[in-house]
């Protein structure tokens, strides 16, 4: 859907997202990542599962959250992409540690 | 019924049309009694709208053996007021009721606790239900994520929550289908007892009823002496803290610590006497915050999305005042800061103790008279 512009300029950056080796460039959000990479859907929602994208792409509607390093419903539009970061798209409601066990996903 | 019908008079006149005046108003309505409600509207106080939701019964009653018993059937009531809810509206209101815990911090805090939950059951005529005291292993093996502060708590069955906007919403829609005459942006300014009913006024214009119920939260305080009526109840201030969706982690609700249906965590229960401010405050919202994560040491880690204060309705000795006029029968007033957790009693109880026309001696304990104490030479 998205075709990155030929004069902006940025070096390579690796991260992973849901597991898979990508590329984006330096200067990117997160969110910017994962839609040059076909990333459409970060997440669905805690109350009717429905699928969201990054909607507003400046920290407004919260519509971007994803699961960055372990830590979910984080603002991916908000957030520049960083070499080795662990991107996850989110199903449902963020997972919590409840005394040092990994909580349940919804 | 056509809408020229509904405007003719009603059987009931209720003035509020929050939870407790929504309450009665559907209760009264699915009687076939003809009921008006006259709502302030949106620029109202609104507990209803600000609420911690809870259906609760341990601790409360000390003081008042009478209250205790009206709550737990209240509580016992609930399930079938979300049935028939559900029934009539299809909104699912979330009530769920798999006992509440109230953790303590400290040993003084347990013992204080103990202490209270003691009186409150040594009392003569005391409603008798089941709660226990537990440590703090019996508490983590019951609720994982409690932290290491936590010393012990009371656990008690029949504690519970709901989703109290869904109520506030299926009550309203209930009374619509009920064919209740709801009328928002109409505030009551005077009220006065005609030959056999009443005739309330405001700048809308007047409106005459057979009966009156006065269910206008903190503005009963000002309606109530219009009707040989008291209810001299003040705004006493509760701040609310909610925590982004997550998964759920918390399946009991805490007295000041419950994760709803939809997975925010609220974090509550402040209480300070300040009339009707109604800003946020950063060092109640802080020591709020502090204690909630003593308690659940994960709620660190998430985010805040809302924090706001609503205004309970209190009355002097903080019991419900449920009243009918001596001066002129058919008036009677409503009004309790526990209008999620009573709702189930003003719909199936109080609602057709209305309708036919008298309050019947069991409910003298919460007559306003009980605070009429001539004060000391």
């Amino acid at each position: 859907m998205f075709r990155r512009l030929h004069d902006v300029e940025g070096k390579p950056v690796t991260f992973t997202v849901d597991g898979r080796s990508a590329t984006a460039r330096a200067g990117d959000t997160v969110s910017a990542a994962l839609l040059a990479n076909g990333v459409e859907v970060c997440r669905t929602t805690p109350v009717s599962g429905a699928p969201r994208a990054p909607y507003c792409m400046m920290g407004v509607c919260f519509e971007c959250l994803v699961t960055i390093d372990g830590n979910g419903n984080r603002q991916g539009c908000l957030i520049a992409i960083e070499e080795g970061m662990l991107v996850e798209t989110q199903k449902g409601a963020r997972a919590v540690a409840v005394d040092g066990r990994a909580g349940a996903g919804a | 019924m056509s809408h020229a019908q509904r405007r003719e008079e009603p059987d009931v006149a209720v003035v509020g049309g929050g939870v407790v005046g929504a309450s009665i108003a559907w209760g009264l309505a699915r009687k076939g009694t003809r009921v008006a409600v006259l709502d302030e509207g949106d620029t109202a106080f609104r507990a209803s709208r600000g609420n911690f939701a809870l259906v609760w019964v341990q601790s409360k009653g000390l003081g008042m053996a009478e209250y205790a018993a009206w709550t737990k059937r209240s509580a016992e009531a609930w399930p079938r007021l979300a049935a028939e809810l559900k029934q009539e509206t299809g909104i699912d209101v979330a009530h769920q009721q798999p006992g509440g815990f109230m953790l303590c911090l400290s040993d003084a805090e347990m013992q204080a606790r103990i202490d209270a939950t003691k009186r409150l059951h040594n009392q003569p005529d005391m409603v008798k239900y089941p709660y226990e005291i537990l440590d703090h292993a019996e508490t983590k093996r019951r609720l994982p994520a409690i932290g290491k502060d936590v010393v012990g708590s009371i656990y008690c069955p029949l504690d519970g929550h709901v989703n109290s906007l869904r109520l506030f919403r299926a009550l309203h829609v209930a009374m619509s289908q009920g064919g209740v005459d709801y009328r928002p942006n109409h505030p009551v300014e005077a009220i006065a007892a005609e030959q056999g009913g009443f005739n309330v006024r405001g700048p809308w214009g007047e409106l005459r009823s057979g009966k009156i119920v006065l269910a206008a939260g903190l503005g009963n305080a000002r309606l109530a002496p219009m009707l040989g009526l008291k209810a001299p109840v003040k705004p006493s201030k509760g701040q609310i803290i909610v925590t982004e969706k997550v998964a759920h982690f918390l399946h009991n609700p805490v007295v000041t610590v419950r994760q709803t249906d939809e997975g925010g965590v609220m974090v509550g229960d402040s209480q300070e006497d300040l009339g009707f401010d109604t800003a946020v405050r950063n060092p109640v919202v802080s020591v709020m915050a502090e204690r909630a994560i003593r308690m659940f040491p994960l709620l660190a880690g998430l985010n805040v999305v809302r924090t706001w204060s609503a205004l309970r309705v209190m009355s002097p000795d903080g019991f419900p005042i449920y009243d009918q006029s001596q001066s002129f029968p058919g008036a009677f007033v409503a009004t309790c800061h526990s209008g999620v957790t009573l709702a189930a009693n003003h719909v199936l109880a109080l609602a057709p103790l209305i309708r036919e026309g008298a309050l019947p001696p069991e409910f003298q304990p919460f007559s306003a008279r009980r605070l009429h104490v001539p004060s000391a030479a």
